[in-house]
Parts: structure tokens; sequence; C-alpha cells
């Protein structure tokens, strides 16, 4: 094996990279093709698992921008989620064409995210968590009684996406989009963090004081990650909506929220990689509890009937499980596992 | 005219005075020292100056403009910098990026450019770097540029915490307690480092600290704190032989000052 026993850097900018070796670089870009060629050979129903991951991937390195980076907790992303969905809905219905519609959508629900992160300003913590709850229950109550645009509980329903006069009537077509615009979040968030934008969300999580006395206008940064993060967060819902082409106002409620936390949690804390774990983690979890409830099933002949009352149970049970053994989430154990195996043979 | 210049300055909590009518200044190019005895009001006053306590009455101007109505966060860019008496450092970034941070008033590039890392966020933080750089030879923090600053020891954290404070750039760099809690030997280095900072870097010092024997050395200017008040004011000779300051010292913990 041709082994390298450090990185060694010639100019600062190299620093910066994203990714440091040419092995790096290889197994990303290996495994880029071969998730672009999935489509071709996976079933139509294991690709709509891979869109609701894509969807759930934006949503998730949205709220860990700024609940992991920024430190500024969100319990309301599961209605700004919804916020991105209707807007986006209520403009292709009207004609739009999708990415204009998709943008809009991510700019009312960066506005109405700032709104709702006006509060941060004097909340911290546990006081922040419940202000945005609140809008949470806000925005809920306004997807359900605002009956002439959002259509109440009857929902709205939608068109597949059209681009270019090609409508993405299939999951297969749906995965090009849901791919890229994930790909592009994740890669707008990971830039964020390497530049003052970034450093300074960190800095106000870690020490809001020192942040304040380098100059960082704490308010003005604060609102920028609600923003940036709700931005992202409509993004995600105009993508959903379209591509369930049905949405109702249970979709949106405090539960999504809850999930969008946890796949961070789970995922690791301030990680764009955590993120992605995260979404795929919980995004696959009834899919694995389905397949253990199937194979319990053949032991104990009921069982998946509880198994499934048991799912939101489960679930919490998880979050439980990774808070007390893997409180760094998944992306500190790929750390290192990763450092192990970089000297293998030679660990300790 | 002075450099930095408080005038009357009083700060009450809930009816107690921290600091009572103080008025101060501070010259150009000088490294001037704020002395006292615990609960002085010493870290009271820094806080005033550099935004953090809204004073009740008073006056602060830097280089003649007036302080007070500015927010803590533009003072920097006005040409202050400060290190804190507890050690604030951002524990989950890197010394690099604390320093990075620190420079944060002298970048100015947006959102966008920051969301899509394009030219001129790419430039400047090129640029950026290459002063950081310096400031961390300077230091001696190289071998730990890329270690998370919350994990390091704790004289180098406080280097660490002077290096963010020098990345802003400040005319006025104000300093609580710099030595506290450090050995001899990195006492000495800390001295050093002020002194170099002040002479060659031309950076006017405001420094808070305990250690007398340092104070003395290094200031060209003391001011003596006592129950939120002016005790004393001038060459380090001239407190030093004050009867007041005697007084004040004597019987107090700090009477190691009159030996030194
Ligand atoms: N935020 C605050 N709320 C209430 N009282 C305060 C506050 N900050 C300072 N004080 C009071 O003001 C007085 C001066 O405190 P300060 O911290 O300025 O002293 P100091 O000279 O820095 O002391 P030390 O040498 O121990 O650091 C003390 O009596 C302190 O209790
Ligand atoms: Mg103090």
């Amino acid at each position: 094996m041709r082994g390298k026993c450090g990185l060694f850097h010639t100019s600062y900018a190299s620093e910066t990279r994203f990714f440091q070796s040419g092995f790096q670089k290889l197994s990303l870009g290996l495994f880029l093709v071969l998730l672009l060629c999935s489509p071709f050979f996976l079933s139509n129903y294991q690709v709509s698992m891979l869109n609701m991951i894509n969807i759930a991937v934006i949503g998730a390195v949205a709220l860990n921008l700024l609940t992991g980076c920024c430190g500024q907790i969100s319990l309301g992303h599961g209605a700004f989620i919804g916020v991105g969905a209707y807007t986006t809905g209520l403009c292709t219905l009207a004609g739009w064409p999708f990415f204009a519609a998709l943008l809009f959508g991510g700019l009312v629900t960066a506005v109405v995210g700032m709104l709702f992160g006006i509060p941060s300003l004097r909340l911290k913590g546990i006081y922040l968590a419940i202000a945005t709850l609140a809008a949470q229950l806000i925005l809920s109550y306004v997807f359900l009684h605002w009956t002439s645009v959002t259509g109440g509980a009857i929902g709205m329903g939608l068109d597949a996406p059209v681009i270019l006069g090609m409508s993405l009537d299939n999951d297969a077509k749906m995965f090009y989009l849901t791919f890229g615009v994930a790909a592009a979040s994740v890669l707008l968030v990971a830039n964020i963090l390497r530049t003052r934008h970034g450093r300074a969300f960190v800095a106000i999580r870690d020490f809001h004081q020192s942040a304040e006395s380098v100059g960082v206008n704490l308010f003005a940064y604060k609102l920028q990650a609600f923003a940036v993060s709700s931005f992202l967060a409509g993004i995600a819902g105009g993508l959903w909506a379209h591509y369930t082409m049905y949405i109702t106002p249970e979709q949106f409620d405090i539960m999504l929220s809850i999930q969008y936390l946890a796949m961070i949690i789970i995922g690791g804390l301030g990680s764009v990689l955590g993120s992605i774990f995260g979404a795929v983690f919980v995004t696959l979890l009834p899919e694995f509890l389905g397949v253990l409830a199937q194979w319990a099933g053949s032991f104990f002949p009921n069982i998946s009937m509880y198994f499934l009352a048991l799912r939101e149970g489960i679930f919490g049970l998880i979050l439980v499980l990774f808070l007390i053994f893997e409180p760094e989430g998944l992306a500190h154990r790929w750390r290192l596992i990763k450092a192990y195996w970089k000297l293998y043979p030679f660990a300790h | 005219m002075a450099m930095l210049e408080a005038r009357d300055i009083t700060l009450t909590f809930r009816g107690l005075a921290a600091l009572l009518n103080v008025s101060f200044s501070v010259e150009q190019g000088q490294i001037a020292s704020l002395i006292g005895p615990n609960g002085a009001g010493k870290t009271s006053m820094l806080n005033c100056i550099s935004g953090r306590y809204h004073p009740d009455e008073g006056q602060i101007a830097l280089n003649g403009r007036d302080m007070l109505p500015m927010a803590a966060h533009d003072r920097v860019k006005a040409g202050l910098s400060r290190t804190f008496q507890n050690i604030a450092l951002f524990k989950g970034l890197s010394v690099l990026d604390n320093l990075m941070v620190g420079r944060h008033v002298r970048l100015d590039y947006g959102l966008l450019s920051s969301l899509f890392y394009w030219g001129k966020a790419r430039r400047s933080e090129d640029l950026h770097r290459r002063r950081i750089e310096e400031i961390i030879d300077f230091l001696g923090l190289s071998p730990h540029r890329h270690q998370v600053a919350g994990k390091l020891p704790y004289g180098v954290q406080k280097r660490v915490e002077l290096g963010r404070a020098l990345a802003g750039e400040p005319e006025l760099l104000l300093l609580d307690e710099p030595m506290a809690g450090m050995n001899l030997e990195e006492t000495e280095d800390m001295a050093r480092y002020i002194l170099d900072i002040n002479e060659e870097w031309g950076i006017t010092v405001l420094l808070v600290e305990h250690d007398m024997g340092v104070v003395m050395d290094i200031s060209d200017h003391v001011v003596v704190l006592d129950f939120g008040q002016v005790l004393a004011a001038g060459t380090p000779a001239q407190v030093q032989a004050d009867p007041d300051v005697i007084a004040a010292y004597l019987g107090s913990e700090n009477a190691s000052f009159i030996g030194r």
C-alpha cells in the first residue's frame, strides 16, 4: 500500500478544501456514480426511500446549521417545512415554473423563520425551545384553519414537478431532482461553515459573550442562521409536497419537528456529515423495524401488530439510547472508525 | 488627546456602586495598568469600556469618539479588543478558527459569498489567513494550530485568547488578568508578549493584573482603584510611594505589593 503518514499542505487554500486526499475524492466519486445509477437497478420502492432520504437530508442539514452549529434550538422546523410546502404548492398551482416556486417557497419560509427567530435575542436553551414550539403550534393552526388557502384538513392536491416541459412523474425521475437539491444544500451549508458566517454561528453557540467581544452582532447573526436554516427547510418542504403530490396539515405537526431533531442528535450535532447519517438512519428506521417485525413474526405470530403500535415508543427508545451511549452521534463514530483504519495495523 | 478617556464613570448594581466617578486616561502607545484589591471594580471598568456593562453616568471616548452609544460589537471595529479574566474561548473550534473568529470584523464578505464560497470569500480567507499565521507564530501556537481549543492546557488557552484579541487588529487592547493562574515562566513569557505587542506592533494596552511585580515592571502608567473609586494614578514609582495606596494595600492579602 502506498501509505502516507501525514498530510502536507503547501498553501492555505489546500487546507480548507473539503477532501484532503485523492483517495477520499475517488471513493466519494465512486459512491456518487453508484448512487446516480441506482434508479436503474433498484426497485421503485427502494428509489422512493432514496427520495425520502434526500428530502430528509435537506431538512436535517438545515436544522443542524441552526441548532447544532449556532446553538439555537428549534422545535418549529416541522412547521417551517410546512410553510415551504404550502407556499411552493400554491405557486405551482398558480402556474409558476417549478424552480421559481421552490425558490419563492424557500424565501417565504426564511422570512417566517426569521420572524419566529426574533425571540432568540432574549431567550436561550429551553426557553427558546418553548418559543419555537409556539411557532410550531401557531403555524399548525394556520395550516388547519386557513381553509381558503391551505384547503384545511382536506389538504391540497398538487401535480408532479414539471421541469423544462418534462413531468417528473415517477420515482426515478424525481430522484435526480431531490438528489441534486440535496447535494446543493449540503454544499451550501458546508461552505458557510468554513467561512466567517459559520465561524460566527459556532462562536455564538460556544460563548456568546466572547462572540460579541470579537465583533459578532449577535442578533443579526442569529437571525441569519434562522434565515438560512428556514430557507432550506422551506426548500425541503416544497420538494416533499411535489413528491407526495398531496399535503395535509398533520404531515407538518410537532412529530416532524421531533423527527428532525432526532436526526441531528443521532447523526451528530454540528456536523454536516452527521446530518446525512441521521437523515438516512431515521428515514430507514421504520423499514428496518418492519423487517424486524416480520422476522420476529415467524416466531411469535402476533408480534407485528404490537410492533406497529410501539413504533413511536421504539423510536423514542432508540433516541434515548443514542443520547446515553453515542452522545456525539454517528459522525463521531465514523471519524473513530476512519482514524482506526488510517493507522491500521499500527493502532496504539 | 488621550487615546482612551474615561470621565466620571458611575456604575451601580441595584443601588450598590461598583464604580463611582471614575476618571482616568490612557495615552497612545502606553501600557497602562488598572490595579486594586479584589472587588475594586477593575473588571467592571473593562466591561464598561468594551460595552458589556452600561454605566449609569459618565463618558468613555476612544480617539475622541464617544463609545457609550455604540453596541459592544461595533466597538471592535472602532479599534477595541479584549480578553477575559476567566478563559472565554470557543471551546469547540480549533485554535486557528478561534483566531479567525477574532478577525471577524476585518473580513467583510457577505452571506451569499459565504454560501457559494465565491471569489471574494475565498480570496479574503486566504489573505487573512496569512496574518493569522503571523500571530500564531508570534505566540508560539504553531503546534496547536489545528487542535480544539477547549482541550489545551490552561496556559496555552490564555495565549490563544490573547491571539484572538490580537486578530482583530486593535488599537487598544484590554487584558483582564492575563497572568492569573500561571507559573513564573509562563508569566514571564506573557509579560514579554505584552511588551512586544506594545513596542513592535504599536498597540496601546490597558492591563488589569494582580501580579504587582509585572505591573510595576512593564507599565508606563498605573491607576489604582479601591471600592470603585480611583485612589491614585501616576507612574509606577509615584503610585508605589503614595501613602493612600500603601494604606489600602497594607494588611490586605496584596501586602506583598509593598515589598516588591
Ligand atoms: N453583574 C454584576 N452584578 C452584580 N454585581 C456585580 C456584577 N459585576 C460586578 N459586580 C460587583 O461589582 C464589584 C466589582 O467587581 P469586579 O468584578 O469589577 O471586581 P474586580 O476588581 O475585577 O475584582 P477581581 O480582582 O476579583 O477580579 C464587586 O463588588 C462585584 O460584586
Ligand atoms: Mg476582575
